[in-house]
């Protein structure tokens, strides 16, 4: 076990030093990209926050709908392997919730400000990732 | 898909500086006319396929004139026009009636600064939050749909006769393009995967190829108070299906949160019609629609390839890092506008 400052500590004093310190006296390009590299500590940290549950729930989903072992890179290759070769009709309702709960759970790290996950969240909100409105969303 | 792009002729590193100044200098003096120094010279945007710098032109007489260069960057290959077409391009462009900065001088190979092209510098906002929510601008944002629509129809007029050669990209080519490029990276994604098949399914025939801009929207977009300006950046120019221009100018993504669906300032109804106003024929919604959607899909995929420059050391950024990450918002646009929109 390490010392304090946690993982996550650590990530809030190195992202509040960018956006509050050092943005600031910057200008252009350079405040631009101080603030980017910013948002990109906030995606990590609601990454660390949301992935583990959030990965075994989409494992568990992608093993029931196409029936076999595997890793999440491999599982994802064959359901698009299966979508494009039309095993699965693009109708699907099991695919079809898969993919908006994955799709939820990515734009929940990359972007939860986004409008359209917004809209996307009161059209399904029994497909929300669980625990994502406690997330920090600055970005 | 690629062609080189008109590179300078040498290899090396193009000119820039106090070196690009003398030689945009020499290369303008015949050309315009009392031009004794060029001053404040800068770099606006570099990309991987092209370069922008802005400078003043001063003239004997004191006058200044606001200026652009559009620069192929070093002797990379790429996928664009070749900076004397789109120079051309938008010469017949102008003459058509569409907003465009007028052309002052092509470079040659013997100018020594590289291929490109002088124009106007025509002032006003291109950064959408600003098109957005500046005041000043709130007259153009009620007028801006309609102008588009028109610009788009007189873009789409030319005569093919007269135009240089270009790529021919119908629905079947663009669907198999991307999603070469998204196989290219090797990272799965189902969402994409699902799009396509809808897409391919809905495809448009191929129908009769016009003069398509490629890249009308938001960034190349010129506004000033009275509305559109310029249209800017011909470099995706090519021979296709006239509706995708008015399919991804109200591609969700454009909008940045604000709820008009034509690039967030105005409504489908008036685009439209400004379009068919300005002789662009009757417009079919369903169709521009498949445009809407098919841009989503597109832009997604460029911010994979966005993601993937920086990963695979083509262009080191942060920024280009942090837009793979982009690609997420539109597959849940893609789920809203097949799922919700369309009602598969």
């Amino acid at each position: 076990m390490q010392d304090r400052p946690t993982l996550r500590e650590l990530l809030d004093a190195a992202e509040d030093y960018l956006r509050t310190d050092l943005r600031p006296q910057l200008e252009g390009h350079a405040a631009f990209h101080t603030l980017v590299t910013a948002n990109v500590l906030a995606i990590v940290k609601r990454e660390l926050d949301g992935f583990e549950t959030w990965n075994a729930a989409e494992l568990e989903r992608l093993r029931a709908i196409l029936g076999g072992e595997g890793g999440l890179h491999e599982l994802n290759v064959e359901l698009c392997r299966r979508i494009r070769a039309g095993e699965i009709p693009i109708d699907d309702p099991r695919l079809l919730d898969h993919l908006i709960r994955s799709t939820l759970a990515k734009v929940a790290i990359d972007n939860p400000r986004y409008a359209g996950y917004q809209k996307a969240l009161r059209q399904w909100p029994q497909c929300a990732p669980p625990d994502a409105a406690t997330f920090d969303t600055r970005r | 898909m690629s062609e080189p792009a008109a590179g300078g002729g040498e290899e090396g590193p193009l000119p820039v500086g106090e070196e690009l100044e003398s030689g945009l200098l020499c290369a303008l003096r015949p050309h315009l006319r009392g031009a004794r120094a060029i001053e404040g010279l800068r770099l606006l945007s570099g990309g991987a396929s092209q370069e922008s710098w802005s400078f003043d032109a001063v003239l004997d007489d004191g006058r200044r004139r606001g200026l652009i260069l559009r620069r192929a960057p070093g002797a990379k290959p790429g996928p664009t026009l070749p900076k004397r077409d789109e120079a051309g391009l938008q010469v017949l462009a102008r003459a058509a009636g569409v907003p465009v900065a007028e052309i002052v001088y092509v470079l040659e190979a013997g100018d020594g600064i590289g291929a490109g092209y002088v124009m106007q510098r025509v002032e006003g906002e291109s950064i959408a939050r600003r098109i957005l929510r500046g005041d000043e601008l709130a007259h153009a944002r009620t007028v801006l749909a309609r102008q588009c629509g028109e610009a788009a129809a007189r873009i789409h007029s030319i005569d093919r006769g007269v135009l240089p050669e270009l790529r021919v990209l119908e629905p079947a080519t663009l669907l198999d393009h991307y999603r070469q490029l998204s196989d290219s990276y090797g990272d799965p994604h189902p969402v994409f995967e699902w799009a396509f098949r809808w897409l391919e399914e809905r495809a448009p025939p191929a129908g009769d190829l016009r003069l398509v801009h490629g890249d009308f929207r938001h960034g190349n977009l010129m506004i000033g108070p009275d509305g559109l300006r310029a249209v800017l950046d011909w470099e995706g120019a090519h021979l296709g299906d006239p509706m995708e221009d008015l399919g991804w100018i109200c591609v969700y993504s454009w909008r940045f949160g604000a709820e008009p669906p034509v690039g967030g300032f105005g409504r489908r109804e008036d685009l439209f019609a400004g379009y068919e106003a300005a002789g662009g024929g009757e417009v079919d919604p369903a169709h521009v629609r498949w445009w809407e959607i098919f841009g989503s899909l597109r832009w997604g995929i460029i911010c994979q390839s966005q993601g993937f420059s920086h990963l695979q050391g083509y262009i080191r950024s942060v920024e280009r890092a942090a837009i793979g990450r982009r690609s997420s918002e539109t597959e849940v646009d893609l789920l809203n506008l097949i799922l919700v929109e369309e009602g598969l």
